[in-house]
């Protein structure tokens, strides 16, 4: 039997994946934001669960906005890095340094 | 009815949202040309919604009457307040931005539309009521704040500067998400009510994650320390009126927004997150300081100074009391002030050709070639190191005797010994301006706005600006009372 459980499990582990996509990744901008998608698949994945879990719908609500902020956000991503392209010929993580820090 | 009245009760966003859609129209249609006017058009709304969410401030509104859309929404006094600040700065930061944009050809009538854009999703932000409509106001606010850091298509820094901004942001919403998903799923509801009242005694282990893992999102969003490593990169790379604005009305509507979520949402849970406020009060105030001592960029220098601020800020955030959040809202106001004032004597460091100068190298000596520039420059330094009878002073002091109030006497403590550290760059400013050698490189015009807007903060900031401060008192102490009432 599956329950709520399994399903947080499986989030938890997505949402991790994502973070450590995003500082363990030395190579390519566009992985970055894949690895963002990934949180936010993580998010809607606890909040599809919950809502069935509880019985509320509020929760699928939620996940609806999420799925159309997240389109937009990457939109917005891939528009900076195209610009970023353009600007310095490279979507190398590690050349992203003309700002020291 | 119920429909009619919540309608009324977001006025103030739906003409912020009618404007940034028409303007977005007229700029499609006309061109670039149109940039002036619609800079005007998109200050002369953030004018009138101001005027319109004036009157809850006077009355210290707060109760059912001022809840919109059964709870998604509140336009009590807190809100009305925090979004008085943000349209100012805002407005500021659309008057101050054409003689920068125009030295560089780059001024497009863009620019407005996303600040109003951005000023919208702020003004969501401070009335959030519920976490859907929390979600909603910081995205909009930061997806148009990350087009404004790469402004500057052409310029490396500022592309850099945007995606930093997006990568990390984005980060945070992703954090700030997950821990609404799991306050979700241990509450089984998104209003803040609903969590307030379902987060009584003992938190399950998934809540205290849930709490954490928002705390952390917001964290991220006022550049508390330790997710504070994205503000110096941003700040130096965005141009300058760009910076002003991110210094100014979002860390405004951030730090509002935490306030609500923490005394409102987690308001049963004071003793949970008030450790977390704490830390990260405490390190903000320390790393602030000391990041800021090797610091050659005057841009990158004032990032630090905003985060050795967020701290003070949090201090009073942490009494989790009436006096506590209104000592906060004062010390916000005369932040913004003293922030606006920085970034706009920076606007006006220039050499002849127009190319913005930003380290100390070039001000060397500014006290002989621009004596007004430098003058202004001091008082304001002056005023965020905290030196009486400047105003800066006042916002601390009020901040530090809530902390005391409260029993955080170790913490004020630590505090007023780190703002001292800080005090050293402050210093090294006047030092720089006023005792090293002349350089003579700050040349050309500067623009009759900028100066209005410089005289002005540095007149507030004065001596003279503690005539007003029983009245700023009056109303961050009728705002603070109406989040506390709320809940």
């Amino acid at each position: 039997m599956i329950g709520i459980e399994h399903y947080v499990v499986v989030s938890t582990i997505l949402f991790v994946l994502g973070v450590l996509g995003i500082f363990l990744n030395r190579k390519n901008i566009i992985v970055i934001l894949m690895a963002i998608e990934l949180i936010l698949l993580a998010v809607n994945i606890n909040l599809v669960a919950f809502s069935a879990f509880l019985g509320d719908l509020t929760g699928q609500i939620f996940a609806m906005f999420v799925l159309t902020v997240a389109a937009g956000e990457a939109a917005i991503g891939l528009a900076i890095l195209v610009i970023y392209f353009r600007a310095r010929g490279t979507i190398a993580v590690d050349d992203v340094d003309r700002l020291k820090g | 009815m119920e429909l009619h009245s919540s309608l009324t009760l977001v006025l103030p966003e739906i003409v912020i949202a009618i404007s940034a859609l028409l303007l977005v129209l007229v700029t499609a249609y006309v061109g670039d040309k149109t940039a002036r006017l619609v800079s005007i058009l998109a200050a002369t709304t953030l004018g009138t919604a101001a005027v319109m969410v004036a009157p809850a401030l006077f009355e210290g509104a707060a109760g059912p009457d001022t809840v919109a859309f059964n709870g998604q929404f509140y336009a009590d006094s807190f809100a009305s307040f925090a979004k008085i600040l943000i349209y100012l700065a805002a407005i500021a930061c659309l008057l101050i931005a054409p003689s920068f944009f125009n030295r560089l050809s780059a001024f497009k009538p863009e620019y407005p539309v996303l600040i109003l854009l951005a000023t919208l999703g702020m003004s969501v932000m401070v009335s959030a009521g519920d976490l859907i409509t929390l979600y909603i106001g910081l995205e909009l606010n930061s997806l148009a704040a990350y087009v404004l850091a790469s402004f500057l298509r052409n310029d490396t820094r500022s592309a850099e500067a945007g995606l930093k901004y997006f990568v990390l942001g984005a980060l945070a919403s992703g954090i700030l998400l997950y821990g609404m998903s799991l306050v979700y799923g241990f509450t089984g509801t998104t209003s803040f009510e609903g969590v307030r009242a379902a987060l009584t005694g003992e938190m399950s282990t998934g809540a205290l994650f849930g709490v954490i893992f928002v705390l952390a999102g917001l964290a991220f969003k006022i550049s508390a320390v330790p997710f504070h490593m994205w503000t110096p990169d941003v700040y130096e790379g965005a141009p300058t009126p760009v910076t002003t604005f991110f210094a100014t009305a979002p860390k405004v509507a951030a730090i509002a927004l935490t306030a609500r979520v923490t005394l409102d949402a987690f308001g049963n849970q004071a003793d949970a997150w008030r450790q977390i406020v704490i830390f990260a009060a405490l390190a903000s105030i320390v790393l602030g300081a000391l990041g800021a001592i090797g610091q050659n960029n005057l841009k990158r220098l004032l990032a630090y100074s905003s985060i050795n601020n967020v701290g003070f800020i949090l201090i009073g955030l942490a009494a989790a009391t009436v006096a506590g959040l209104g000592a906060m809202l004062t010390y916000l106001a005369i932040y913004v002030v003293m922030s606006l004032g920085s970034f706009v004597a920076l606007l006006m460091l220039r050499d002849a050709e127009g190319v913005p100068l930003e380290t100390f190298d070039d001000i060397a000596g500014l006290s002989t070639t621009r004596p007004a520039i430098a003058w202004c420059l001091l008082l304001l330094m002056f005023s965020l190191a905290g030196i009486p009878p400047l105003l800066g002073f006042w916002g601390k002091f009020v901040v530090f005797q809530a902390a005391v109030e409260a029993d955080l006497v170790v913490l004020a403590a630590i505090g007023i010994a780190a703002s001292v550290i800080g005090a050293f760059y402050y210093i090294k400013f006047v030092k720089v301006m006023f005792f090293d050698d002349a350089v003579d490189r700050v040349q050309g015009k500067s623009d009759a706005g900028h100066w209005v807007l410089l005289v002005l903060s540095a007149v507030i900031i004065s001596p003279l600006g503690y005539l007003a401060m029983r009245w700023l008192g009056g109303l961050t102490d009728n705002a603070a009372a109406a989040l506390f009432l709320a809940s």
